[in-house]
C-alpha cells in the first residue's frame, strides 16, 4: 500500500503551520486510505494515516474511514485502545461509510457495540426482489430540516451542507444503514429512508464516500475542513 | 395560517424530485502497455490515448464510474503494474475498477491499496471459482466484480431465448489466439458468481462488442433478472437510444461502453440529458442538473 506516514510532513514553513489544517486519518483496518488522503491533500490539508494516540489528539480534525465489516473494525479499534480516545476527542471527527456506522451505539453487522457517540442502531437492508443489496451507486441527498418552510432547505441545515443543492447525488456502497433519527442531517431513500449525513456534537458521519462523489463530495469534504479551521481558530 | 405542516413540505419534495438510485454510465478503458486501446470484437487493437488524460476527461465529463481493463495481463499470465493505478487515484474523484490478471489475494490487495475501489476478475475466476469467495471475505463483496465474457450461439436463429445453452462463457478473451470456450453457460455461471459472494457482474456480450449495433437486451434481461446483485451491461452501444432501450427493458444498473465514448460518437453529458428527458434516472455532475 502507499506510504504510511506516522508524522505530519513538514511541507510548509513553520510560521504558516498554524493556518494549515492537519487531519489524522485513523488506520481503521481497511485498505483504501489513498483516495481519502489525496482528496484531502487536494484541498490543501495535511494528513497522516495513523494509530498513534498522540498524533490523533494533536490533530485539528480526525477522519475515521472504513471498509470491511463492523465487527472487524471494532475489534481493530479495541486492540489499539482507540475506542476511548475517539469517544473523548473534542476536535471535529468525520466517519465515512463504515466509519460512520461504528460511531453509533450498536451494529447488526456482527452484532457488536459501536463507539457509541451517536444514538441509534445500524440495521441491514431487508432483502426483497426489488432491492439489490448492496446499495451501490449514485443516489440523492435529502435534507432533513425542522425549520420554517420559506427558508432554503439547505441554508437552514448544518454547515456541512453549505453550498449544496437539493438534487445532488453522492456515491454509496453499503449493505447496512442507520435509520433516520434526531442526529440525521440529510438522508437518502433506498427502500427505506436512512441516514446519509449525521451530526452529533463534534461527531460527523457520512454513509456515502465523499472522496468518490465527484465535485459534490469534494465540496462536502471542503465544508468539513472549513468546520475544522473555524473550530481551530476559536 | 401558521406554517405549513412538515409533512406537506416533505411531500412536495418527494413530488418535485424522484429520489432513487441512478443508472450508471461507465466508460471502459482497455489498457495495453500503459495506453488506452480499443479493438473490434476483442481483436485489432488501436491506441486511443494516454490513461490519465482519458481518466480525467471522462471523470470531468460526467462518467459515474470508470473501468480499466489490462487486456494483455490475463492471457499473458502477469499482473498489472501498479503505478498507473496510483496515478489514476490521485487524479480523479469518482470510483474506478481495475481488471486484468488479478489471481491472488495479494495482487488484489496491491491494486486496492493503490487506490482502486473495485477489482474485477474474469479468467482467474473461471480457473479457481473459490477465488471469488476468498476475495469477498477479505475485502467485502462491494469491491469484487466478476466479468463474464458471454457468446450467444445462434440465439436468434434457434429462437433460443430462455434456452440457457445459447449463452456460452469464454475465457482469456484478451488475446484472440488464447481465447477458449469453457464448458460453462452464462446463466449458471452468473448465479454461481453471485452465490460465491461477488458484488457485481459485468456482462460482456461478445457478439456485440465494438460493432455498435445495440446492447443484447434479451441476454442482459435474462442475467440481470436472475441475480440480485448489480449487473452492468457491456458490448454494443452505438447511439443514445441503445442506452435508453437497455435501461427501459432490463434490470441492469449500469451500461459500459468504450468506442462510442473514445471516438466521441456519444458525449456523456449529452447522453445523460437525453436519458433524463426519456425518464431514465441519471446523475448530473457539477452545475448541469435536470429537474423533473
Amino acid at each position: 500500500m502507499g506510504a504510511v506516514n506516522f508524522e505530519f510532513k513538514g511541507t510548509v514553513d513553520f510560521e504558516y503551520k498554524e493556518f494549515i489544517v492537519r487531519i489524522a486519518i485513523i488506520q481503521s483496518g481497511g485498505a483504501n486510505f489513498l483516495s481519502v488522503s489525496t482528496a484531502l491533500e487536494r484541498l490543501g490539508v495535511e494528513c497522516c494515516v495513523t494509530l498513534e494516540h498522540d498524533i490523533i489528539s494533536a490533530a485539528d480534525g480526525i477522519l475515521l474511514p472504513g471498509v470491511g465489516c463492523a465487527g472487524f473494525a471494532m475489534q481493530h479499534l479495541h486492540k489499539h485502545n482507540l475506542v476511548d480516545v475517539i469517544k473523548n476527542v473534542k476536535q471535529p471527527l468525520l466517519g465515512i461509510c463504515l466509519g460512520m456506522q461504528i460511531l453509533y451505539d450498536f451494529s447488526e453487522e456482527g452484532d457488536v457495540a459501536g463507539i457509541g457517540v451517536i444514538p441509534g442502531k445500524v440495521k441491514k437492508f431487508q432483502y426483497s426482489k426489488e432491492l439489490i443489496v448492496p446499495h451501490m451507486g449514485w443516489n440523492n441527498l435529502i435534507v432533513k430540516s425542522d425549520n420554517d418552510e420559506d427558508k432554503s432547505l439547505l441554508s437552514s441545515a448544518d454547515n456541512i451542507l453549505c453550498g449544496l443543492s437539493l438534487t445532488d447525488d453522492v456515491y454509496f456502497v453499503h449493505s447496512y444503514y442507520a435509520p433516520v433519527n434526531n442526529a440525521t442531517v440529510a438522508f437518502c431513500n433506498y427502500g427505506v429512508d436512512f441516514t446519509a449525513i449525521v451530526r452529533c456534537n463534534n461527531f460527523y458521519g457520512m454513509q456515502f464516500h465523499p472522496e468518490k462523489s465527484g465535485n459534490v463530495g469534494t465540496k462536502l469534504l471542503d465544508n468539513f475542513v472549513e468546520i475544522i479551521s473555524s473550530n481551530k481558530s476559536q | 395560517m401558521k406554517a405549513k405542516l412538515p409533512w406537506m413540505k416533505f411531500l412536495t419534495q418527494r413530488l418535485m424530485f424522484k429520489y432513487m438510485l441512478k443508472k450508471r454510465i461507465i466508460p471502459c478503458l482497455d489498457v495495453r502497455d500503459g495506453q488506452v486501446v480499443k479493438g473490434v470484437q476483442f481483436r485489432n487493437h488501436e491506441v486511443v490515448g494516454e490513461i490519465i488524460d482519458l481518466a480525467k476527461f471522462y471523470s470531468d465529463s460526467g462518467a459515474d464510474e470508470l473501468v480499466f481493463y489490462d487486456i494483455t495481463a490475463s492471457s499473458d499470465r502477469r499482473a498489472v503494474s501498479k503505478q498507473w493505478i496510483y496515478d489514476i487515484a490521485k487524479n480523479i474523484n469518482i470510483p474506478f475498477c481495475v481488471a486484468g490478471g488479478i489471481r491472488t489475494i495479494e495482487q488484489a490487495e496491491d491494486v486496492l491499496a493503490n487506490g482502486a475501489d473495485k477489482i474485477s476478475i474474469n479468467s482467474p475466476a473461471l480457473e479457481h471459482p473459490e477465488l471469488i469467495t476468498q476475495l469477498a471475505k477479505r475485502f467485502g463483496s462491494q469491491c469484487v466484480v466478476v466479468g463474464i465474457d458471454s457468446f450467444a450461439h445462434g440465439s436468434k436463429i434457434d429462437g433460443g431465448d430462455g434456452n440457457k445453452s445459447v449463452y456460452e462463457v469464454h475465457q482469456y478473451t484478451g488475446d484472440v489466439a488464447k481465447t477458449v470456450v469453457t464448458s460453462r453457460f452464462t446463466p449458471d455461471w452468473a448465479k454461481e458468481v453471485e452465490n460465491r459472494g461477488a458484488g457485481e457482474i459485468v456482462l460482456n456480450c461478445m457478439n456485440q462488442d465494438g460493432v455498435r449495433s445495440g446492447y443484447d437486451i434479451g441476454q442482459c434481461q435474462l442475467i440481470a433478472s436472475m441475480v440480485n446483485i448489480p449487473v452492468i451491461a457491456s458490448g454494443g452501444a452505438g447511439c443514445v437510444e441503445d442506452f435508453e432501450l437497455l435501461f427501459k427493458n432490463t434490470r441492469v444498473t449500469g451500461a459500459l461502453a468504450a468506442s462510442v465514448f473514445h471516438k466521441q460518437v456519444i458525449l456523456i453529458d449529452e447522453l445523460k440529458t437525453y436519458l433524463a428527458t426519456q425518464g431514465v434516472e441519471v446523475r448530473f455532475s457539477g452545475s448541469k442538473r435536470y429537474l423533473v
